[in-house]
């Protein structure tokens, strides 16, 4: 395996629910500390392999899965993998944003409450860093009692990224995170997206394709289970290899 | 007959129908509060019954129907939770869970009376207890698993998917997330749940005719093997048993009983309505 350093890498992955077969034979490799983006028209299981690379497809009933997906060297599905310890080295942010029905405090602190239970002041500090992060510190830094059902969607979803920001995982995806919010909105996170990924590597599941050619190094395209193409986005949208990847960035289906 | 006439009498018709539902329960409440209401005085509430019962207060059998609640409930919380838990969040759709599930159905539709006979048999005779607290509690508890499991199992299905899947998401095992983040979230529909199955069992005598209650005794419930006073058994006592028996003690009882059920529920309704108005999601 000294021929990879992708932080996520897929072998022949194929993914069948029940008989239906929603992945076929992806192989992909996703660079570190790089915004991969992954587009296609919907059902076309982008969402289904976001969700291979933390397991949350173990949830769904009448789930199999075969081929080969490795984090770092270590392969998740056949290698013993402890799933809690994955789920936090690879975190996930939601389409809708979905904050607790807690205060904005004990939102971020969710995690870690339950995983390392810090002091207080430790927690303090890891939360103030957390909100920092994700640029929520300021407007929010006199509201950390206050309720997270009362902010704005963007600030939810910001604050969903900082709850999972401190739990400090390796892997963020991003599920469609900004199909609810507004055009300015978009654009505030994926200005924080750029600022994360020197953290973080970032794969971000869009039905947006300007999003995809905005923020992220790398594209995937995919249509019926299948990767279509994937290799450096300027290259995915300027001169494109496949027929079927070029009919869509031009909108030609989709 | 036109249209409009014909619509007004079936309104008529139809609202008489349900005013019906209506007038029984208000006659119950004005007879039992009229009649009651003389009865009611400190003395009544906090002193031992005399003179064979037909003076003197019903503080044995008001004390007698609280232990046997709250320890039937203490009983029957924790194995109704778990078993709504198992139920909700881990239970495949097999053979074993259709069988648990119309177990739990035909549970609630017993006869309180078969109740009372299982009760005598297994707890009072085999087990030993003799006819005491525990006896009855163990036999009310039992009655009140099905009100329990399934309430607390509406409850937990309610609370979002999308908390969970936050939750899994974040590394925290499906336990902790249970523990710390269903539940937590359901507990105001266990509450209102568990209060209501209480309620509905704090006015039962069958169940407690051969397990738990007593005729009379000259002192108040020290153990959990003791034989205790109860309102409901107290109530059908004084009512046939006795005689000469003063009829405002009897209906004074009465509204005792009723006033400790329609507050139960009443408290029910009352955490209900405030949870729902709380909720956002």
């Amino acid at each position: 395996m000294t021929d990879h350093n992708g932080v996520i890498r897929t072998e022949k992955l194929n993914l069948f629910y029940g008989s239906f077969r929603a992945l076929k034979d992806v192989d992909i490799e996703i660079a570190p500390n790089q915004i991969t983006s992954l587009i296609g028209p919907s059902g076309c299981g982008k969402s289904t392999l976001l969700r291979v690379f933390n397991r949350m497809n173990d949830t769904i009933e009448g789930v199999k899965i075969t081929g080969r997906v490795y984090n770092g060297s270590e392969d998740i599905y056949h290698g013993g993998t402890d799933i809690d310890i994955l789920r936090r080295r690879i975190g996930m942010v939601f389409q809708r944003p979905n904050p607790f029905p807690l205060s904005v405090y004990e939102n971020v602190a969710f995690g870690l409450r339950i995983h390392s239970f810090p002091g207080k002041s430790a927690l303090d500090g890891i939360i103030e860093e957390s909100l920092k992060s994700v640029l929520l510190w300021d407007e929010l830094k006199d509201r950390l009692k206050k309720s997270a059902l009362n902010l704005s969607l963007e600030q939810k979803q910001r604050l969903c990224i900082a709850r999972l920001v401190a739990v400090r995982p390796d892997i963020i995806l991003l599920d469609e995170p900004c199909s609810t919010l507004d055009p300015m909105a978009t654009l505030k996170i994926e200005e924080l997206m750029v600022e994360l990924k020197k953290k973080y590597t970032i794969i971000i599941v869009t039905h947006n394709m300007q999003q995809a050619a905005r923020v992220s190094d790398d594209t995937g395209f995919m249509l019926l289970g299948e990767l279509v193409e994937f290799g450096k986005t300027s290259k995915i949208f300027t001169s494109p290899v496949e027929k079927k990847t070029e009919d869509y960035i031009t909108g030609r289906f989709g | 007959m036109n249209a409009k006439k014909s619509q007004k009498i079936a309104f008529a018709v139809l609202l008489a129908t349900t005013l019906v539902v209506v007038l029984p329960v208000l006659i119950i409440i004005i007879v039992i509060i009229k009649e009651g209401i003389p009865a009611i005085n400190w003395q009544f509430l906090t002193t031992m019954p005399s003179n064979g019962m037909r003076s003197g207060g019903i503080f044995p059998a008001i004390l007698g129907t609280i232990y046997l609640v709250l320890l039937s409930v203490i009983i029957a919380l924790p194995v109704g939770v778990m078993a709504a838990i198992y139920l909700n969040e881990y239970a495949q759709d097999n053979l074993l869970t259709r069988i648990i599930k119309l177990s739990i159905v035909n549970l609630a539709g017993v006869p309180s009376v078969v109740y009372g006979l299982f009760g005598l048999g297994l707890f009072v005779i085999f087990l030993k207890f003799g006819v005491c607290l525990l006896s009855g509690a163990l036999t009310l508890a039992i009655m009140e698993l099905p009100v329990i499991i399934t309430t607390s199992k509406e409850a937990l299905s309610s609370v979002p998917l999308s908390f969970r899947e936050v939750s899994l998401s974040l590394g925290v095992s499906k336990w902790q997330t249970i523990r710390y983040v269903v539940l937590p979230h359901a507990l105001p529909g266990i509450m209102t749940g568990t209060i209501l199955s209480i309620a509905r069992i704090a006015g039962e005598t069958a169940p407690i005719l051969f397990t738990a209650a007593a005729f009379y005794i000259p002192r108040l419930p020290g153990s959990l093997l003791d034989q205790i006073m109860v309102l409901p058994y107290h109530l059908f006592i004084i009512s046939t048993q006795i005689p000469n028996m003063p009829s405002k003690l009897t209906y004074g009882t009465a509204l005792v009983l009723l006033m400790l059920v329609l507050t139960m529920n009443l408290t029910a309704i009352v955490i209900r309505t405030y949870f729902r108005k709380n909720k956002k999601w």
